[in-house]
């Protein structure tokens, strides 16, 4: 299949290993990426925070570039998905604010492609079977808990994913992979991120919290889909609090046993190399 | 005269706050509401009450961290995200200003860099954000170990078309 790809922000900077494993793995599925044309910033929490109008505009401009191409458009970050599917709901229930948005943008809202999340194109269209198959090398040993943090998901009349509260889609593709899935009750908890700079005493705090409940549930490691959570939880957590944290795509990856599938490790802030080696993944 | 609910409720343009009974399941599943000066559902029983000056000075609207977990789980479907949103957006354009100063700057270093490149160059914004809180030393450790693995981009692509990013900004800022 081919989609419009929006990688944001984040993806060309903190988030370069999703970027980089993203890319991989639609190769490997037959997924062809197509980047959004002069594409700009969604505009994330800090448009919306202090700007409603601002933050549906920047938003509208990108998704009225991706319309041009005509397909459904892919966007990895938890973020800027959310924003995208914010946008959408507001321009396709409120006729007066579409108008008005159009006239900022000065384009045309059509509305009519698809803003997917991997996640979903991965399970919905490629398939648990289809990722089972392409296994080479089976994560025996790790433990993940998956965590989707809260952007992609809530609320769930924009988002528009099924099982809000305890979703299990990561958790199936991790299985396929060959990983010992542990189950916890965090998996859409918020991790701080958007306070992560300017509030960092209590974003610390809020990730010690979901370390000691992945370490009980089990875990010797997190995986999720979301830039901002990977960013905050491979960093934030207390020292002797850190587990590894990994991009979903990094794994599936590894397990696909692509070319450069352990480059993207060596940036990670909590290194996941020791935990690779002794399971010997890497 | 509109009441300050009144106000408010035209902004959020969804369930009117009088729709919250006041159960607390926001409260309760608020991950910042034990740093929040008043919780959540507090926010609706002051604005119902028309405590404007408290409300839009409080620290909560800041602390705030759009997770939405309020709105998937509120029994009346009230927006209590958005109506963070709105408060937060009410005390910027009526001059109280942020409580929690350096999160509305962490906003503005973010909106400028969008505004200058169209996309986030982030350590260009992390400067400008240290430059306008004045909080200059912490993360510095982070930030060198980050540039060492490479994470951090000095040179990214601007968005080509800065026109139309601009006039977005300059469409729907008063200022």
């Amino acid at each position: 299949m081919k989609v419009s790809y929006y990688p944001g922000c984040s993806l060309h900077a903190t988030g370069k290993e999703y970027d980089q494993s993203m890319k991989a793995v639609s190769r490997a599925l037959n997924i062809e990426l197509k980047e959004v044309d002069d594409w700009s910033c969604c505009g994330a929490s800090s448009a919306h925070a202090t700007n409603f109008d601002l933050s549906i505009a920047l938003s509208a401009r990108n998704l009225i570039a991706a319309e041009k191409d005509a397909m459904d458009v892919m966007v990895p970050c938890a973020a800027c998905f959310n924003r995208f599917k914010t946008a959408e709901h507001h321009l396709k229930g409120d006729k007066e604010l579409k108008a008005k948005i159009e006239g900022v943008v000065g384009a045309r809202y059509q509305g009519g492609i698809a803003i997917r999340n991997p996640i979903d194109i991965i399970y919905n269209e490629i398939g648990i079977d289809a990722l089972k198959a392409k296994v080479v090398k089976p994560l025996v040993g790790l433990k993940p808990v998956s965590y989707y943090g809260c952007l992609l998901l809530r609320p769930p009349e924009v988002c528009e994913f099924e099982n809000y509260e305890n979703p299990f889609m990561l958790d199936k593709m991790m299985q396929a992979l060959g990983a010992d899935v542990k189950n916890w009750s965090y998996k859409t908890d918020c991790c701080g991120g958007s306070l992560s700079i300017s509030k960092t005493a209590i974003v610390v705090d809020m990730c010690d919290k979901l370390m000691a409940a992945a370490r009980e549930a089990g875990a010797n490691c997190v995986v999720t889909a979301c830039p901002l959570c990977m960013a905050n939880l491979d960093m934030r957590p207390s020292q002797g609090m850190k587990l590894p944290i990994f991009y979903f795509t990094e794994l599936i990856s590894l397990a696909f046993g692509l070319a450069g599938s352990t480059e993207t490790f060596k940036s990670h802030m909590t290194d996941p190399q020791p935990l690779l080696s002794q399971l010997r993944l890497v | 005269m509109e009441t300050f609910l009144e106000e408010i409720n035209k902004k959020i343009h969804g369930v009117p706050l009088q729709a919250c009974y006041h159960c607390r399941k926001c409260t309760a599943g608020c991950p910042a509401a034990s740093y929040m000066e008043y919780n959540p559902n507090k926010i609706i029983k002051m604005i119902q009450n028309g405590q404007k000056d408290k409300v839009l000075n409080s620290s909560t609207i800041w602390l705030c961290l759009s997770c939405e977990t309020c709105i998937t789980r509120c029994p009346n479907k009230v927006d209590i995200a958005r109506m963070m949103d709105v408060l937060r957006q009410m005390a910027i354009e009526s001059g109280v200003g942020a409580r929690e100063k350096n999160i509305l700057k962490f906003h503005e270093a973010f909106l400028a860099s969008i505004r200058s490149r169209g996309r986030i160059n982030e350590p260009m914004m992390l400067v400008n954000y240290k430059l306008k809180s004045g909080d200059y030393f912490s993360d510095m450790g982070a930030g060198l170990e980050m540039f060492m693995k490479g994470k951090i981009a000095l040179l990214s692509p601007k968005t080509k078309d800065m026109k139309s990013v601009k006039g977005i900004f300059d469409k729907t800022q008063s200022k």
